[in-house]
């Protein structure tokens, strides 16, 4: 056999071994073994086609995950349904893994919290921004309910080995800058279909700086990007993360040194300022101050989302927000990422601060994120957001304008009542 | 799946994200037909009210972008599109379409070819996409055999359903 002329990416090394092959290159169509399942409420949705393929059992039982997040507790009887729905499928085909109300949590912190997706895993879920695990080390991907079903039936599912692109980014990112504005400036950058179908890979000094929470949200919006996955090697800090939690075995993988990438992209964070999305789509990215200058009066403020609402954006958010009020009229909604989380405002006294401030601290789920539960926006409201779409129609009425931002930005725009800067409230 | 697909065109541009297409409020919809009422609420005003089974939809580039809510096709498909065009696809939205057998054709260029309205005739092994009105026509690379395999089908639970019953060393009913 002929050696292979180049190296591979994480992407190809991670398909690879789930499709038990001893290469992969893009474009070639591989079924890989599912390590791991992950169903939200459009789960239901998996309930049917499961049943009509005649599936008798679920292949692995201990390799999925229910997480419901989006209506919690249900707000409505279409979301109680739903809910029935899930409980009775888990039930049914034995299911032990559901996150119910009470240990609800966003589907993808709950993954990342309890170990679900540990390096080399080749991930699911009903939910687009699966992607986020990929800070792992793992192919993570989103997927669509009848492809789950699929999932459950077989444990397998075919992929098209995607092309990746390299971000390598050097620097270090100045006091009150965080990883979503980096992720900001990176959505601008790629544009919302620029990755589409592929794969990014994040490398260079300033990612092996980020906390695994800061890799979280990067990871996590690759999905804005169009990307099929997104994703980190894992490094100590990976293993530390996880070391009292993975569920199965870790198969720690990194890309070869001769790998062959479609782009590399080069990015340096030095002097590199807050960064906010403007309305109508992610990848409208401008620098905060200059959006800051137009005095953009925002009716509602939300720091929550699979993006951004755990501990770290929490804690920071508060230790901002100390002592401080809500700006009248403005609207301040903190939803944390998942039940643990809310816990530990709890026990930290962050609960106390937010709302003293005049925020309203919300239980944990996607919250305002969507536009179906609450918070949502009526026509011509404005919100400034830590969470990852900004699309028309994504909060509410179509004509709301959303800004998405750090969570330490989102506090200063709470309080100042126009998008601000939180680099003024020190 | 037809190897000659025929429809009145639907013309919508880029980037339009799956919000547009079906909107969060109506995600604990599970039932089609009512989905169906709603679809391209804020993208394409009047569809819903207007369409016609067989017509085809024709998008810009990064068509259903965003939110991975098979909503989105199980909407269209319960219009009962023909197929559904677009100069590119979101991924998830691709996969989803042809996982519920609703033929998504990704060819770059497709957009420019019609206007709203139009007639178009797609020929499926042919790999070609006419405009009957002006002639005007567009190539596209032959569908991937595995997919095409989906599509003729009926989708993707037919399949597995079918590959299912192989392994039991059933016969396929």
């Amino acid at each position: 056999m002929n050696a292979p002329q180049h190296g591979m990416t994480l992407a190809e090394k991670i398909l690879s071994r789930a499709s038990g092959l001893e290469r992969v290159v893009p474009g070639q169509i591989v079924e890989g073994r599912v390590d791991l399942a992950m169903m939200h409420e459009q789960g239901a949705q998996t309930v049917a086609p499961f049943q009509q393929m005649g599936a008798d059992h679920v292949w692995d039982p201990e390799r999925v995950v229910i997480a419901i997040d989006h209506w919690v507790p249900a707000s409505t009887e279409g979301a109680a349904v739903i809910h029935r729905i899930l409980r009775k499928f888990a039930a049914q085909y034995h299911l032990p893994h559901f996150y119910d109300v009470g240990r609800h949590g966003i589907c993808h912190q709950v993954l990342a919290e309890d170990g679900w997706v540990v390096p080399g895993d080749l991930a699911v879920g009903t939910d687009s921004h699966t992607n986020m695990l990929g800070a792992m080390g793992a192919v993570a991907a989103g997927v669509g309910p009848t492809e789950l079903a699929a999932v459950l039936a077989l444990g397998r599912l075919w992929l098209k080995a995607p092309p990746t692109i390299k971000i390598n980014v050097r620097g270090k990112l100045g006091p009150g800058i965080t990883s979503k504005d980096l992720t900001l400036r990176i959505v601008g950058e790629v544009t919302t279909s620029g990755a589409t179908y592929k794969s990014i890979e994040f490398t260079g000094p300033t990612i092996d700086a980020l906390s695994m929470s800061e890799r979280f949200t990067l990871c996590n919006m690759t999905t804005e990007m169009g990307a099929k996955c997104g994703m980190i090697a894992p490094d100590q800090k990976t293993f530390d993360y996880l070391e009292k939690t993975a569920k199965h075995a870790m198969h720690p993988l990194r890309a070869d040194a001769d790998a062959r990438y479609e782009r590399v992209l080069d990015i340096d964070v030095d002097g590199m300022p807050p960064m906010v999305a403007c309305p109508y789509s992610p990848d409208n990215v401008r620098p905060l101050p200059d959006v800051v200058k137009e005095h953009v009066k925002v009716d509602q403020v939300f720091l929550g989302s699979c993006t951004n609402a755990r501990i770290d954006d929490l804690r920071e958010g508060a230790r901002l927000m100390k002592g401080l009020k809500v700006h009248a009229g403005v609207r301040f909604i903190v939803s944390p990422a998942s039940t643990a989380i809310y816990q530990q405002c709890l026990h930290e006294g962050i609960i106390d601060i937010f709302t003293e401030a005049g925020a309203v601290f919300t239980n944990s789920s996607c919250s305002a994120c969507f536009g179906g539960n609450m918070g949502i926006l009526a026509p011509d409201e404005v919100c400034a957001s830590s969470s990852n779409r900004n699309f028309p129609g994504r909060m509410g009425a179509k004509e709301a304008r959303i800004y998405l931002m750090s969570p330490a930005a989102t506090v200063a725009t709470a309080v100042k009542g126009e998008i601000a800067d939180p680099r003024e409230l020190g | 799946m037809q190897d000659v697909i025929r429809g009145k065109v639907w013309t919508l541009g880029d980037n339009i994200d799956t919000d547009g297409i079906i909107s969060g409020k109506y995600l604990t919809v599970l039932d089609p037909a009512e989905l169906r009422k709603h679809v391209f609420e804020i993208a394409l005003p009047g569809f819903a009210e207007a369409a016609q089974k067989g017509d085809i939809v024709v998008a810009g580039r990064n068509f259903a972008c965003g939110s991975s809510r098979e909503a989105a096709p199980q909407a269209l498909r319960a219009v009962g599109v023909g197929a559904v065009l677009a100069d590119s696809f979101a991924r998830i939205f691709y996969r989803n379409c042809i996982n519920l057998g609703v033929p998504a054709i990704e060819v770059d260029g497709v957009r420019r070819v019609f206007e709203n309205g139009d007639p178009a005739r797609i020929e499926m092994s042919a790999g070609r996409i006419v405009n009957e009105r002006t002639q005007a026509e567009i190539r596209f690379p032959p569908i991937p055999p595995h997919l095409l395999e989906l599509l003729e089908v009926g989708g993707l639970v037919e399949k597995v359903r079918l590959e299912l019953l192989q392994s039991r060393g059933a016969a396929p009913a």
